[in-house]
């Protein structure tokens, strides 16, 4: 990334190429019916001065409605699947990493693009969270302050996922500035109006900021609240591994709801409640994610934590 | 005022979760029961099944075909090839197990667990105007408080009956439908309302056995009169509109003509036209395949007769 200091601001280039993936879990239908829309008629996305593609990342998990076909695409892009020999014989997602990262990188080359937005649902009671890879990106914790500002009174939180053991190769990584975008509750496999809507103007706030920092607009110094992750918590399992228990009631729909130590957190099929023994409070989310049930994961657990970004103006 | 009806001792009910192996709650009810060793209680005796355990393993609906339409009479008599797919197997080897279809060695009620992504709340689905799912219908929105509880009566003669609840004696049986909850994830307050429901079942079945006789009356149900599509692009045929917000979520609600119903892409509103008619299974994932958006149904008013078990002299 290139950028040096000048007077207090960091001078970063225009951010001249920037896609939206859409599909990169097949059955998060808010970001495959945004895609495809914008696929055929762009016009909305379209901002003077910048290349937005919309891209569908993972075509037959969309076709099939499904999370992914051999492995997962968001956990695809490490740096011994980008480039792995065997062509055809390589799982269907670890094929479509490298190709995704021909495209749109190579990952950490200066050819990369430039930012990549991917679209992502979850059965969680998230809300619109925007997910940021590095405290140190500044031009997206710009980008996310802009957005944040422009949907209040709505809100949209920042989940921070810098965690060296449970950060993972997403199909974002691949740019120089990765943003997700994740939005829930919603089913997979299902389209609500409200959850797409939202996801929309998002996106639309973000293409704003863009277009502005492009124009030459200088963003002041911010404080970006976000929520750290810190572990990964999962189901209470008997000895062969099976779940023996469910997220408790009073924990279910309680994304980034303080639990303190004594809360109730599991509810056992037979009635028992187990409570969470943590040293301190913590901040929930992912909470009852259908598709970490394969990840051991019943949600994980972060701090508050306020982030500085410097002012940023383009050279 | 009808005419009490007596019926030999309910001794045998079948408990079935995983139909669709991606609907969690009956999936591990069934798990809970068979580790808890719930074989009977004192008059009758439980049969847990886990009705499709291929697709339970992938977490999936089905593999091949959708289990709970393979029920038909003529499904189920149809010649077996190389060619049959998993689920009509499957099909027979429950209909072998829990029935035959049609004959005396039947179950004498069976009861399928299912979860639906519409927030139908706690909703009965039975086929036959039998008495005795009304009753249990009738015992269970009596006692249930955590939750609405409703019931859809499928008006298709049995033979035509396509779901696993018909293979019970007489064609006795319902599906216990609980939403809102995505496919995949287990929820405890849907769980705990699915295991309210058929702790219910089983205790009614178990008054109704010890001598107790139930009161006849009149319960609403509704009736299944058409279903409504998306709206979609006449060349890809790709759905152009999602569900309207006004909509969504308002399963049982009285839909009237100019009721907002979808909302389009490009932000028009498509409203609704034509009688009053109840939605349900609004914005059901498993329907977009069926082609359904939602169903539409009418209220009706269902009378049964007093009810208890036949003294043996």
């Amino acid at each position: 990334m290139s950028s040096s200091s000048c007077n207090n601001s960091a001078c970063l280039n225009e951010a001249r190429r920037v896609a939206i993936f859409g599909g990169t879990h097949g059955n998060e239908m808010s970001g495959v019916t945004l895609v495809n829309l914008w696929v055929k008629n762009s016009a909305e996305i379209q901002r003077k001065g910048v290349e937005t593609k919309p891209f569908i990342t993972n075509p037959k998990a969309v076709e099939k409605c499904t999370r992914y076909v051999d492995t997962d695409l968001n956990r695809a892009f490490t740096p011994e699947n980008l480039s792995a020999p065997g062509g055809d014989n390589l799982p269907y997602e670890v094929q479509r990493a490298q190709e995704i990262n021909r495209i749109f990188g190579p990952k950490e080359s200066p050819d990369a693009y430039d930012v990549i937005f991917d679209l992502h649902n979850t059965t969680s009671n998230m809300g619109c969270t925007l997910i940021l890879e590095s405290s140190k990106d500044h031009f997206n914790l710009q980008m996310m302050h802009y957005i944040k500002k422009a949907i209040a009174p709505a809100s949209c939180l920042v989940l921070l996922n810098e965690h060296p053991l449970l950060k993972y190769s997403t199909s974002r990584s691949v740019a120089k500035h990765p943003v997700g975008l994740e939005v829930g509750p919603q089913p997979q496999g299902v389209l609500r109006s409200n959850i797409f809507e939202a996801m929309r103007v998002i996106l639309k706030h973000a293409l704003d900021f863009i277009e502005l920092f492009n124009e030459g607009m200088e963003f002041p110094p911010c404080t970006v609240e976000a929520f750290r992750v810190l572990e990964r918590i999962d189901y209470p399992r008997d000895a062969n591994g099976n779940i023996i228990a469910m997220v408790h009631p009073n924990l279910q729909d309680c994304d980034w709801e303080p639990l303190n130590p004594g809360d109730p957190m599991f509810q056992t099929f037979d009635g028992k409640t187990i409570r969470y023994h943590g040293s301190g409070t913590v901040y929930p989310t992912f909470i009852n994610e259908a598709a970490y049930y394969e990840k051991q994961q019943a949600f994980v657990t972060t701090r508050r934590e306020a982030l500085v970004a410097s002012a940023i103006r383009k050279i | 005022m009808m005419e009490p009806v007596s019926l030999p001792p309910l001794s045998r009910v079948a408990i079935c979760g995983g139909t669709h192996g991606n609907e969690m709650s009956g999936v591990y009810m069934v798990r809970e029961m068979q580790k808890q060793k719930v074989h009977r209680t004192e008059s009758v005796s439980i049969t847990t099944v886990l009705s499709n355990p291929r697709a339970v393993d992938a977490c999936r609906r089905y593999m091949e075909t959708d289990l709970n339409r393979c029920f038909t009479d003529a499904l189920l008599s149809a010649p077996i090839t190389d060619s049959t797919p998993y689920e009509l197997r499957r099909a027979r080897e429950l209909n072998a197990q829990l029935g035959p279809k049609g004959s005396p060695e039947a179950v004498d009620l069976l009861c399928d667990l299912h979860n639906t992504t519409a927030n139908m709340g706690v909703c009965l689905i039975f086929y036959s105007l039998d008495w005795i799912t009304l009753h249990i219908y009738n015992y269970i929105q009596s006692k249930m408080t955590s939750a609405p509880v409703r019931a859809i009566q499928m008006d298709l003669p049995i033979s035509e009956a396509y779901s696993l609840e018909s293979v019970g004696k007489h064609g006795i049986g319902k599906s216990i439908e609980v939403g809102p909850q995505p496919t995949g994830v287990t929820r405890a307050d849907i769980f705990n309302m699915m295991k309210e429901a058929v702790d219910l079942t089983l205790e009614w079945l178990q008054k109704l056995n010890s001598g107790s006789t139930f009161e006849g009356g009149e319960v609403e149900a509704y009736t299944l009169v058409k279903s409504v599509d998306y709206p979609r692009d006449p060349t890809t045929n790709d759905i152009t509109a999602a569900i309207h917000p006004q909509l969504q979520d308002n399963d049982f609600k009285l839909l009237k003509p100019g009721d907002p119903i979808f909302l389009s892409f490009s932000g028009e509103t498509v409203k609704h036209e034509g009688e009053e008619l109840y939605p349900l299974f609004v914005n059901e994932c498993a329907y977009y395949e069926k082609k359904i958006a939602f169903h539409l149904a009418k209220k009706v008013t269902l009378t049964f007769p007093s009810i208890s078990v036949r003294k043996e002299d």
